[in-house]
């Protein structure tokens, strides 16, 4: 067994310099989601149990391989938490009638998208909460039905062009707020985390998993495939997310919420808009000034009130 | 006759809730719904009481229960679960699911009719739309039956050759809350004959990472591993034979795969599953005391399906009349389907007669099962097919009817007021 994060971490020197997710895996080049469950599972370890709903990310483990060196349930889109349920209840009770010691205990971890955490397994996911169930959830939110060509989800932002939202201005809804109805449940600990900034994302998942309860993380996972950009500018686009102030960086912890990594100076979020293909009908053929402005200001408006 | 210090009354509830308490489970996922919530009411007065050890979770959905009741299974725990009809198909997809993943559990379905109309009362349709996922089919008769077939199903479901969740099945209302005497085993035998959950290579441990349920690409691995399913299924009518054997020598009650009720010399039999097959017995009695030569041939098991047994047991038949509580909709009765590919190019294959009834808790009388008898027994004499029917009478038609009339005098009624409003 190899425990990776007996160090604090404090820089970007602390964070494990080995990897234990598995290379040579389906995900796409460039994609966030992985990049981030990489940086994740550097800091929980092997001793966890993934519990996966349908998603990209159910492409990992495929018979007979798995990136990785821990265990892992596939269940259903909308039951992850349920099948987490099962199992740390399961493990509790082998505890209890000491047939297995407490070395053989694991984290149970739920890896989701964001088709299944904003939609379909948040009855669930509530559920989990609500029992004050020992877990960490971890949604990678590409903000679409991203395994079946992007169709839009209720995590996909206003005008963003999905193949389900191709009209001249894109997707007439906004992007639900799961943070906050996940932190309306009050569990232990939620938190936003992105790939592209690994310390903040490193100092989250540690603290995490030093707590009990349930840990809900949301990775923006940003999606070369479905957001249509060059997968090389994958980490930009990230930091991009996090600099134009459209990602904020934030944890729900003992009743408050606190901003971890605050952008300065926010860089205007057409800068973030216009390297991907999504948002190209913004730009193109002409500036759609009304749609940009107003994108502008509701990121402008939630950063007022922080 | 013994009637031993452990004989009491139960509803087919709390048979069932006895079931899994002497068959020392660990964990009951939970989640309620009409008729079977007494089953988990009285586990949790059980464990609340300090009666008994395990732990009860109530879940979000049926659907969040059978995934939690699957995940500790493959985790390592005995674990039980129930529900009924809307519950049992809100937890469809993962029925199928957990079938295929090879964990053992008992579940209890409690049969309701489904919606639309919706209703609260008994009837199979729930039951034998689970009649594909993977998961076995015990269908009970009386409440004894129920708590001695979920005993049962924890051997067979454990047993190495099987490795499949079980589904114990009982009729709402007519079993669920009728109570009826039971003798109740003693817990020492009960907790010998079940034996301790061993998970074989199924489970979760920090020493042993496992990769469950992962995705397969192509059919060829797909095909494999669903034809497992379907084989252990097969394999798990000897387990049964063998298992009732052992349960009939340690607690003198038998339970053929197929219940057959003085069908040795008969020319006529009823074929039903369920709580009704009562009321064809007691037909059965009646008849032959006025000189028929009629028995009965009741499954209790429906999956795995005893093919061999029901060849056998219908050789040299004149007839067999199918009562059943469901409709295929579109084809009809399907235990009726079911019997006839297994009778399909049988020598001596009896005529197969298709009667359904009992559909949303309405009864099913005794002179509608002398009159089944006859119609079944002219066709055969007269070697004519007999259309499948509903049991439905005149008088039940002529009381829909009426039903119909008081709804469309209500809605006149209230178009000519809303009319009237108007005009105002």
């Amino acid at each position: 067994m190899i425990e990776k994060n007996e160090a604090i971490i404090h820089r970007m020197k602390d964070l494990p310099s080995t990897h234990l997710l598995g290379t040579g895996t389906p995900m796409c080049a460039g994609c966030g989601g992985l990049e981030a469950l990489h940086e994740i599972y550097d800091i929980l370890g092997e001793k966890t149990v993934f519990v996966n709903a349908a998603g990209c990310m159910t492409l990992l483990s495929v018979y007979p391989f798995t990136p990785f060196r821990g265990s892992w349930l596939y269940t259903a889109m909308a039951s992850a938490p349920a099948g987490a349920q099962g199992i740390r209840d399961a493990l509790d009770i082998l505890k209890q009638k000491q047939q297995i010691t407490e070395d053989e205990d694991l984290q149970v971890v739920v890896l989701t998208g964001d088709g299944s955490a904003y939609g379909m397994g948040l009855s669930a996911t509530s559920g989990a909460m609500e029992r004050d169930l020992d877990f960490i959830y971890i949604c990678y939110d590409n903000e679409g039905y991203g395994n079946t060509g992007q169709q839009y989800s209720g995590a996909t932002p206003h005008a963003a062009k999905t193949s389900t939202s191709k009209g001249a201005h894109g997707f007439a809804g906004y992007k639900k707020d799961l943070f906050a109805i996940w932190a309306a449940h009050k569990p232990a600990y939620v938190a936003t985390v992105i790939g592209a900034e690994p310390l903040d994302l490193a100092r989250k998942i540690e603290k995490a998993k030093s707590m009990k309860g349930p840990r809900m993380i949301i990775s923006l996972a940003p999606c070369p495939t479905g957001w249509d950009y060059d997968p090389k500018i994958s980490v930009e686009i990230g930091k991009l997310a996090v600099k134009t102030g459209v990602w904020p960086l934030k944890e729900y912890i003992d009743g408050e919420v606190v901003h971890t990594k605050v952008p300065r100076q926010r860089v205007p979020v057409e800068e973030y808009l216009k390297l991907q293909g999504r948002f190209r009908h913004l730009f193109e053929p002409e500036r759609d000034e009304v749609l940009l402005a107003e994108l502008q200001a509701k990121v402008d408006d939630y950063w007022a009130g922080v | 006759m013994s009637v031993g210090m452990n004989r009491m009354l139960m509803t087919g509830n709390r048979a069932a809730a006895w079931g899994a308490r002497l068959a020392q489970v660990d964990y009951y996922p939970a989640f309620p719904i009409t008729p079977q919530t007494e089953i988990i009411e009285a586990l949790a007065e059980w464990i609340d009481k300090d009666e008994m050890p395990g732990k009860l979770v109530t879940v979000d959905s049926e659907h969040s229960m059978i995934t939690a009741a699957g995940a500790a299974a493959a985790t390592g725990v005995r674990v039980f679960s129930a529900t009924s009809s809307q519950g049992l198909l809100y937890a469809m997809e993962m029925l199928y699911t957990v079938a295929g993943w090879r964990a053992p559990f008992v579940l209890v379905n409690v049969s309701r009719g489904l919606s639309a109309p919706i209703t609260l009362e008994s009837d199979h349709n729930d039951i034998v739309a689970a009649r594909d996922c993977g998961f076995l089919q015990i269908h009970c008769t009386t409440c004894q039956e129920v708590l001695d077939s979920t005993l049962m199903a924890y051997r067979i479901a454990e047993h190495a050759k099987v490795r499949l969740p079980v589904i114990v099945n009982l009729d709402g209302f007519y079993l669920s809350f009728t109570r009826e005497p039971v003798e109740l085993p003693d817990a020492n035998k009960a907790a010998a004959f079940v034996g301790s959950f061993d998970a074989e290579n199924t489970r979760f441990r920090a020493s042993a990472p496992a990769s469950q349920a992962v995705a397969v690409l192509g059919g060829t691995p797909y095909s494999y591993f669903r034809y497992e399913i379907h084989l252990a299924q097969q394999q798990a009518l000897a387990v049964y034979d063998e298992i009732a054997t052992e349960f009939a020598d340690t607690f003198g009650r038998r339970y053929d795969a197929i219940e057959a009720y003085r069908s040795d010399d008969a020319d006529y039999v009823y074929v039903m599953m369920g709580s009704f097959a009562s009321k064809a017995k007691a037909a059965v009695d009646k008849l032959r005391e006025a000189g028929w030569r009629i028995g009965l041939l009741r499954p209790r098991l429906l999956r795995p399906f005893p093919e061999k047994l029901f060849q056998s047991l219908l050789a040299g038949k004149k007839a067999a009349a199918v009562i059943d509580q469901n409709i295929s909709m579109g084809k009809g009765g399907v235990l009726h389907i079911e019997l006839a590919s297994v009778m399909c190019g049988q020598q001596d294959a009896p005529l197969l007669a298709s009667f359904m009834g009992g559909l949303g808790g309405r009864d099913i009388s005794e002179e509608e099962l002398f009159k089944i008898a006859e119609v079944t027994r002219q066709a055969c004499e007269e070697g004519t097919s007999l259309p499948p029917r509903l049991l439905f009478t005149e008088d039940e038609l002529r009381e829909v009817r009426k039903l119909q009339a008081v709804a469309h005098v209500e809605r006149a009624e209230l178009g000519q007021v809303i009319i009237e409003k108007n005009n105002d």
